[in-house]
């Protein structure tokens, strides 16, 4: 008899490759992608009266509660720079870092109800929600161009050739946001006590990033500890880029990508090991 | 040409509190793997029975699991709670990863493990038909170009741009399974998910599934509790009991082999001191059946020898009238018919031999089972035991030349034929 070559198209074994993060599966699923996107965006405005409206206000309202208290109670430095400018700059990064961390840290905990009953590529989740943050990133950014326009017509503000870092700023954060959560996702998954650490531990986090003070506030020790937060290097290059102020150097960005990419690294290890046995002790 | 072939697949899970202790396991597991040894967890545990306390806190959910699929088969897995079937669904649809082993597959696996996963209630059905797509792994183009063929099979047509929070548990279900429906895996694997809906919806869901299989040549791996659906869906069968696979091949006998793993199969059953058999009205002894000599058989009866049902049973109450009454029920706990000894003979006090004839050629080839009710004046019933005999009728020794099959249906009439 003539039997037709057996042929596989896949293995599901119990052994698989560490660092292989099935990119090409992932594409495959990208209109998972955009319809998980759709999905948050829809979800979170459905039955709001000021829907999208709500972008615009909470960065708005966290400006002005910090220009109160940082700017005028505590009287903070900011390098010489408009305060509602400096505040807004670090209010609208830091919603994005933080937006998509806890996010992506949620991933296996927030979805053990999918993931339990279909499979796809589990990195469509965490990548989603940085678009997801990503998005409101751009609407957020809109408003501060708008501000940051009126400060430069006024001549308050020097940007210079840094602004154009931008993008790559935006995608190191973005990248340091994944790394970080998928280490986190992973791990929540067999020690519960990770989440009790992340909901403290992102807002203390912020008083440890340059949001609401510049560096060059920082004195002794702290100044040098400071240098090894990957933000660091990201906020100040942003700063200085945009309004001319802050110290910054080409070395703190260098650290701060070293950093992120390592940790990435170890992300998408720690997120490969667990990915496949979650179900079981979730 | 294979589609799915299972290679030595195990899956062990740890039972109790997952938590405690992990931390340590965890790192005793790192350290045999550092000095290159197994891991010493999987040399323990045992097989999972779920009605007897084991010893260990590791259990073996399924434990080397061999078996193969052809292309265009549907294979019905059926076994009963806790026999591996989730697991080995949740292996194959790479939700989790199997302990050892390997599945090799060829074609896209879809999974059905429950409908409307991911749906999100905010969302409208046209919204959420994609979404769902999606996430069961279509593209949008896919989805776009059957969006109207999915909407048509749900009949939530009006509701469409609704949020499905809105909707009637009846429709959400229908719009969920309506996706499902429209997948285009070459092998689709499906889990209990007919339990919902009304029974013209079920009909559907059927003809859907058996059109996916017998017309369009995909492979269907179905479980189900639900008999008659393994029957009339599925051309093969494997039966899982205690995480193995004690049968593979086809339907009918993967059915029979399902309920002998419910109850064991014999011609007598003696019943010990329960206090359901053993009480102040009466004593149930023994229940078997007998050949024609009133002789127990041990082996099982054939459709064209006689036996007797022999009932050993002792009345203490002499103030009551009992008699018994017997169920006889096919292998999908379908009943045939009724026997019983009321307005013929009546049970005396003290022990009663209570014999029942049954002629040759009644009882069609197969398994049955007897349930019992003993009833007080005419009226109650003191017992009622679901299954307290399983017994199994084999084929008459056949000359060359017949046909060697089984005629359908459950008895065997004798009814008079004349040529006039």
């Amino acid at each position: 008899m003539n039997e037709p070559q057996q042929k596989w198209t896949e293995t599901i074994g119990a052994n698989h490759t560490l660092f292989d993060l099935k990119l090409k599966e992932v594409w495959r699923y990208k209109d998972l992608i955009y319809m998980f996107v759709k999905r948050d965006f829809i979800s979170s405005f459905k039955q709001t009266i000021l829907g999208p409206i709500w972008f615009f206000i909470n960065p708005i309202l966290t400006t002005f509660t910090y220009l109160i208290i940082f700017g005028q109670i505590a009287g903070l430095s900011t390098d010489g720079a408009p305060q509602i400018l400096f505040y807004l700059a670090g209010v609208t990064l830091w919603n994005y870092f933080s937006g998509a961390l806890i996010g992506t840290s949620n991933t296996f905990a927030g979805n053990a109800a999918i993931f339990g009953k279909v499979y796809f590529p589990r990195l469509v989740t965490p990548i989603s929600i940085v678009i997801s943050n990503l998005m409101r990133l751009s609407v957020q950014f809109l408003l501060f161009i708008i501000v940051w326009a009126y400060y430069y017509y006024k001549g308050d503000i020097h940007p210079n050739i840094w602004i154009l870092a931008t993008p790559f700023l935006v995608v190191l954060m973005a990248v340091f946001a994944l790394g970080v959560g998928m280490i986190f996702s992973a791990l929540t998954t067999k020690y519960k006590d990770l989440v009790m650490l992340l909901g403290f531990g992102v807002s203390l986090f912020m008083y440890a990033t340059p949001v609401i003070y510049p560096v060059s506030a920082l004195i002794g020790p702290f100044k040098k500890l400071a240098y090894y937060n990957p933000l660091t290097g990201i906020f100040e290059c942003f700063k200085y880029g945009w309004m001319g102020v802050g110290e910054f150097s080409p070395l703190m960005l260098g650290i701060s990508t070293i950093i992120i990419f390592a940790l990435l690294g170890v992300g998408i290890l720690v997120f490969n090991k667990i990915e496949r046995t979650f179900m079981d002790t979730v | 040409m294979l589609a799915l072939k299972a290679e030595n697949i195990s899956k062990q899970y740890r039972l109790g509190q997952v938590g405690t202790g992990t931390l340590s396991h965890d790192l005793n597991r790192f350290w045999y793997k550092v000095r290159g040894k197994e891991d010493p967890y999987l040399k323990i545990g045992e097989a999972n029975d779920r009605t007897s306390k084991g010893e260990s806190e590791y259990v073996w959910s399924l434990r080397d699991i061999d078996f193969e699929v052809e292309q265009g088969d549907a294979v019905g897995i059926i076994g009963r709670n806790g026999a591996g079937k989730s697991t080995l669904l949740k292996l194959l649809s790479k939700v989790t990863k199997p302990t050892t082993g390997q599945i090799y597959t060829n074609g896209r696996i879809a999974s059905l493990l429950e409908v409307g996963t991911g749906f999100h209630p905010e969302m409208t059905g046209r919204e959420n038909v994609f979404l769902n797509g999606a996430i069961l792994g279509m593209t949008r183009k896919e989805i776009t170009r059957k969006f109207d063929e999915i909407v048509d099979f749900s009949g939530v047509e009006r509701y469409i741009d609704t949020p499905v929070k809105r909707y009637s548990s009846g429709m959400y279900v229908r719009l969920a399974f309506a996706v499902a429906a429209h997948l285009e895996s070459e092998i689709l694997i499906v889990d209990e998910v007919l339990a919902v809906g009304d029974a013209e919806f079920q009909k559907k869901c059927l003809a859907k599934m058996s059109d996916v299989t017998k017309d369009q040549g995909r492979t269907i791996l179905f479980v189900s509790h639900n008999m008659t659906a393994i029957k009339s869906l599925c051309n093969k069968g494997i039966v899982l009991s205690n995480g193995n696979i004690i049968y593979n091949g086809i339907t009918e006998r993967a059915l029979s082999m399902y309920n002998g793993d419910k109850q064991s199969f014999g011609n007598s059953v003696v019943l010990g001191d329960h206090k359901d058999f053993k009480n102040d009205l009466f004593e149930l002894n023994k229940i078997s059946l007998v050949d024609e000599n009133f002789q127990p058989k041990e082996s099982d009866f054939q459709e064209d020898q006689k036996f007797s049902l022999l009932t050993d049973v002792t009345i203490k109450d002499s103030n009551n009238d009992y008699h018994l009454s017997y169920v006889v029920k096919n292998f999908n706990g379908e009943i045939i018919f009724t026997m019983t000894n009321a307005y013929k003979t009546k049970l005396q006090v003290g022990n009663n031999k209570l014999l029942c004839d049954i002629p040759k050629d009644f009882f069609n080839v197969g398994e049955y089972i007897l349930g019992l009710y003993i009833i007080r004046n005419l009226n109650e019933s003191v017992l009622h035991e679901d299954d307290i005999l399983t017994f199994r009728i084999t084929e008459r020794n056949k000359e060359l030349g017949e046909w060697l099959g089984v005629e359908p249906g459950f008895i065997k009439t004798n009814f008079e034929w004349q040529l006039l």
